[in-house]
């Protein structure tokens, strides 16, 4: 990967990944990645890498965590039936 | 969010129910934020508890600019920067112009893994690595990564949390995610061998 094309499109993969980018910037980057392989393989293991972050579970705010913060906060003698 | 002038005038009139419900929809973004931010339970329940206890003392003088949850990010943002550098005082502020390189050289990895089974991609291990790799993230890359792609935030909403311009925070986002991407492509190539 040393391209000059290889170069503009790896500035703009964040934009096309994002759908951000306009479609003829998006039909000149799919024509390129179709001829080199290398661009082909970044495109997709960066989309992989942001679906993979993106899916990944939040955490619960544990029960005893969420109990010292009322009770900090003053809130604990509260009834959190909003 | 609970919205409108309504809620804003209990919270800030010291309406405890309100504030208990602000902390109620509030609290798993704040110490989700601070958990990837800083890695540490401890550390993340610490960041909770003053995030909250600090947006009590400032909503009397809240303006309304922006929302509530928004502004609580805020507050939880720099919390955890606050922490980082009391840890790391060398490290690069937020605001500062970006002059490192992570993310900004070229791919150095041109291994497609993309097509690995899901139990590979999803595995414990493979969501460890994830996790390792984000902790190593420069901060200011970190912070824009986290609120952008693991909270949600739009890049407008990220650029109100931070400071910064939608601009700086599309390419900080860039460079994270091309930082990362390289990360992975080291450990999963090692899985297709």
């Amino acid at each position: 990967m040393s391209h000059e094309t290889c170069r503009n499109l790896l500035s703009q993969l964040s934009d096309y990944i994002d759908g951000e980018l306009e479609e003829t910037l998006c039909a000149e980057i799919e024509q390129h990645m179709a001829g080199c392989p290398d661009c082909r393989a970044v495109v997709n293991t960066l989309e992989k890498t942001i679906e993979l972050y993106r899916t990944t579970e939040r955490a619960e705010v544990p029960i005893d965590v969420q109990s010292r913060l009322y009770k900090v906060l003053k809130l604990d003698s509260l009834d959190h039936s909003f | 969010m609970s919205g409108g002038n309504t809620f804003l005038k209990r919270l800030q009139t010291g309406d405890p129910l309100a504030f208990a419900q602000l902390v109620e929809e509030n609290q798993g973004q704040v110490y989700n934020l601070a958990l990837r931010m800083l890695g540490d339970p401890q550390e993340a329940e610490d960041v909770l508890q003053e995030t909250f206890l600090s947006a009590y003392k400032a909503l009397p003088g809240f303006e309304g600019r922006s929302s509530l949850s928004t502004w609580l990010y805020r507050i939880a943002s720099n919390a955890s920067l606050m922490r980082l550098r009391r840890k790391q005082p060398d490290t690069i502020s937020v605001d500062e112009p970006l002059t490192l390189d992570a993310g900004n050289s070229l791919p150095r990895q041109l291994v497609d893994w993309s097509n690995l089974p899901e139990e590979e991609l999803l595995s414990s291990e493979s969501r460890q690595a994830m996790d390792e790799a984000v902790s190593e993230l420069p901060e200011p890359l970190r912070i824009v990564f986290i609120l952008r792609d693991l909270q949600g935030l739009s890049t407008a909403e990220t650029g109100e949390v931070l400071g910064l311009s939608e601009g700086a925070v599309k390419t900080r986002l860039h460079r994270a995610r091309l930082w990362l991407r390289e990360r992975l492509s080291t450990y999963f190539a090692e899985r297709m061998r």
